[in-house]
């Protein structure tokens, strides 16, 4: 049969373009571990989440004026007078935050099962860089709007340079290019959020998934599949990534979109933490706000900056809290990955550093007061504590004997009939009396709530064991 | 260096600044789908706020639309003479003259529910007492030494501060009326509630469409989430 025009078409295409061998390799024979869980949305959501803010962006941008006059007043008008700017604008707003929810919760889940380990070393480095990149996008583009918190978190951040001896105060006027946070300040950053730190994301984004393809992907067991091969020489617990991981990872956009819209369409402020109270109104350089506090994703490392006594020694502080996180790889001295075959000592760390990054992460938004500063500083110790004693403990930790193929956990779905069950024993069904006579309804078991949560306590002990 | 640490004592002093003034607010009753209440407050506004505070983020023909008033009645009975469809809630006070008259020029009021809040609106407002030490004769519960005179005077009466001594400080007590306005207890309330229902409305005027639009998109991604549950299950149901 003679092919007709539109093959030949393809044809003549993928005679010059790799584009069946590019969709094999990363797509339909990319073979990825069976048995990924609810941790492993994160990575498809956090590249949906870039992808919303490209194009919300890109629309923001056709009506923002970036200069320190208009800035304040073209946001508002976006909210107001453009078609829609509204829902662009709140797409954008919760979508940064929703961007750090999901990559500390994707940075959490390489902690539980030592994704960062050998061989993925590069893979978390490149991530990392990608982190440090997304942190300087966010910090720029919340300087847009030009609030009072937009300004005033500004001056505070771009003055921390200035702690730096001998060159610091040319580095920040130099960073500011002017005395004080300005229009010149306004501008460049515009530039950097809108072309220079994006085209650094996806670069990094496409190295990181490049070299995740290279080695493949790690898994909740932490063991290599490729060390069991078929005859076709694929891994036998692996499957190809599509159609098996992009059907499931749309579930996963589902149940994120949910969330997602019922921010941007119920609390777009999300009670000050996403966009804050303070920020309502023009950035003003005569007026301090009450209190200064960076927008929630900053806080915990804030919070290490306010801890330490020494401006100098907090900068540092603060950085080193970042920069840690790239030597995780060689701090790890445990010769398994993932958190289901190791000692209990890593558990109960990781569950301190869980404890001191909230914890941190809370007091960043709150007053400096004495107290609070004290427990700061607790758990600046922990946070600290975790990555530099891991040489240590991991290494006289005894580790449970791996399996040699990937093991059978119950999913999700499986757990709803016990989640149910649960429910059901935390509340009891009682006859309420209503105007219109006696109904049957359903109210809390305190003791019923007192057995799950003591129940809860006592399997999670067990589970740091 | 010296400016970091300025700013950072700065920080340290308003951390203590604001804890101190925790005052106890009153709650407002918002409720933006009260049309007469949000027309009640809008004239409210233009009677007694537009001469010194504008709203410039604001048309008269947006809050027409908005609360379903004929343009020509908006311009007739809410928006002051001389004011077009298509204006933004300007002021008529010169800002360079407000800051020699008041000391600072009266903010734009377009945001200030979302910076403040309703209740601290409301009890702001509720919230002037005489203090013969101030230059205005007021001062107010809420905002300590504020600039702005008690333009609801004559509507709500004069008001007296009773203090008590707490810790051998001097705290303000509670508020009593001592000479009567033009407005009962009750009217006055119901005043100061429209007009911050209006600056609520003002702050975003899209709440309402947002929210009643929020159910269908909900609604939307869960049937979205059904099908691709299923999908998913219809692949994944070889792999074990």
């Amino acid at each position: 049969m003679k092919p007709n025009r539109l093959t030949e078409c393809g044809n003549w295409i993928l005679e010059r373009f790799p584009l069946t061998k590019l969709w094999n390799d990363h797509m339909a024979q990319y073979y990825a571990p069976k048995n990924f869980n609810f941790w492993y949305f994160f990575g498809s959501l956090a590249l949906l989440v870039l992808v919303n803010q490209f194009v919300t962006g890109i629309l923001l941008t056709m009506n923002y004026k970036p200069d320190s006059q208009l800035a304040f007043d073209s946001v508002e008008y976006i909210m107001r007078d453009v078609n829609w700017g509204w829902l662009v604008r709140y797409m954008h707003s919760t979508g940064a935050s929703a961007f750090f929810i999901v990559i500390y919760l994707h940075m959490f889940r390489g902690l539980l099962y030592g994704s960062f380990k050998q061989p993925r070393e590069l893979i978390w480095i490149f991530g990392m860089l990608l982190f440090v990149a997304l942190m300087a996008e966010a910090f720029m583009g919340y300087l847009l709007p030009w609030g009072q918190m937009s300004y005033w978190g500004a001056q505070v951040i771009i003055s921390l340079f200035s702690a730096i001896p001998v060159i610091g105060d040319d580095l920040s006027l130099w960073i500011r290019g002017d005395y004080v946070v300005g229009d010149a300040t306004l501008n460049r950053f515009f530039a950097f959020h809108v072309i220079s730190v994006p085209l650094v994301l996806v670069l990094l984004v496409f190295l990181h998934i490049v070299a995740l393809h290279e080695v493949g992907s790690n898994n909740p067991d932490g063991i290599e599949i490729k060390k069991h091969m078929d005859p076709w020489g694929h891994p036998v617990d692996g499957i190809p990534f599509h159609p098996y991981y992009t059907v499931k990872d749309i579930v996963g956009v589902g149940v994120f979109l949910l969330f997602f819209a019922t921010v941007i369409f119920y609390m777009p402020e999300m009670g000050g933490y996403f966009l804050e109270h303070a920020n309502f109104i023009p950035a003003d350089p005569m007026k301090t706000p009450e209190h200064i506090a960076p927008v929630w994703y900053f806080t915990p490392f804030y919070a290490i900056l306010r801890a330490i006594p020494d401006k100098f020694a907090g900068v540092i502080g603060m950085g080193g809290a970042i920069v840690v996180l790239f030597l995780l790889p060689w701090l790890d001295r445990s010769k398994v990955k993932s958190i289901r075959y190791r000692g209990g000592i890593y558990k109960k760390a990781l569950f301190l550093f869980v404890i001191s990054f909230v914890g941190l992460g809370y007091l960043g938004t709150q007053p400096a007061t004495p107290g609070a500063t004290t427990v700061a500083r607790i758990l600046t110790a922990i946070y600290f504590g975790f990555f530099l004693l891991m040489p240590l403990y991991t290494r006289w930790e005894k580790a449970k004997p791996l399996p040699s193929r990937l093991t059978e956990q119950p999913s999700l779905e499986d757990r709803i009939p016990a989640l149910i069950e649960t429910f059901e024993e935390m509340t009891v069904v009682k006859p309420v009396e209503t105007q219109n006579g006696t109904v049957l309804k359903r109210r809390p078991n305190l003791s019923g709530i007192l057995k799950v949560i003591t129940r809860l306590a006592i399997n999670l002990k067990k589970s740091l064991d | 260096m010296k400016k970091l640490s300025t700013l950072l004592l700065l920080l340290t002093l308003s951390f203590g600044a604001n804890a101190a003034e925790s005052v106890h607010l009153q709650d407002a009753d918002i409720d933006l789908s009260d049309n007469a209440s949000l027309l009640r407050g809008a004239h409210h506004f233009v009677t007694y706020c537009l001469g010194c505070h504008s709203a410039k983020q604001i048309r008269y023909l947006r809050i027409a639309l908005d609360l379903g008033v004929d343009e020509k009645k908006m311009l007739k009975d809410i928006a002051p003479e001389g004011a077009g469809i298509y204006d933004q809630l300007h002021t008529a006070m010169n800002a360079h003259d407000a800051e020699k008259w008041f000391g600072t020029a009266p903010p734009d009021l377009s945001l200030v529910a979302r910076s403040r809040g309703a209740d601290w609106l409301y009890s702001y407002l509720k919230g002037f007492y005489t203090d013969k030490t101030a230059p205005y004769g007021v001062n107010n519960a809420v905002f300590e030494a504020v600039a702005m005179p008690n333009v609801l005077w004559q509507l709500q009466g004069e008001q007296q501060a009773v203090f008590k001594k707490v810790d051998g400080q001097q705290v303000l007590d509670k508020l009593v009326i001592t000479e009567k306005g033009t407005l009962s207890e009750k009217e006055f309330d119901q005043f100061v509630n429209d007009l911050v229902n209006f600056l609520v409305y003002v702050g975003e005027p899209v709440q309402l469409e947002r929210q009643s639009m929020g159910k269908y998109v909900l609604f939307f991604i869960m049937m979205f989430l059904v099908l691709a549950y299923l999908l998913k299950k219809e692949y994944w149901k070889d792999i074990h």
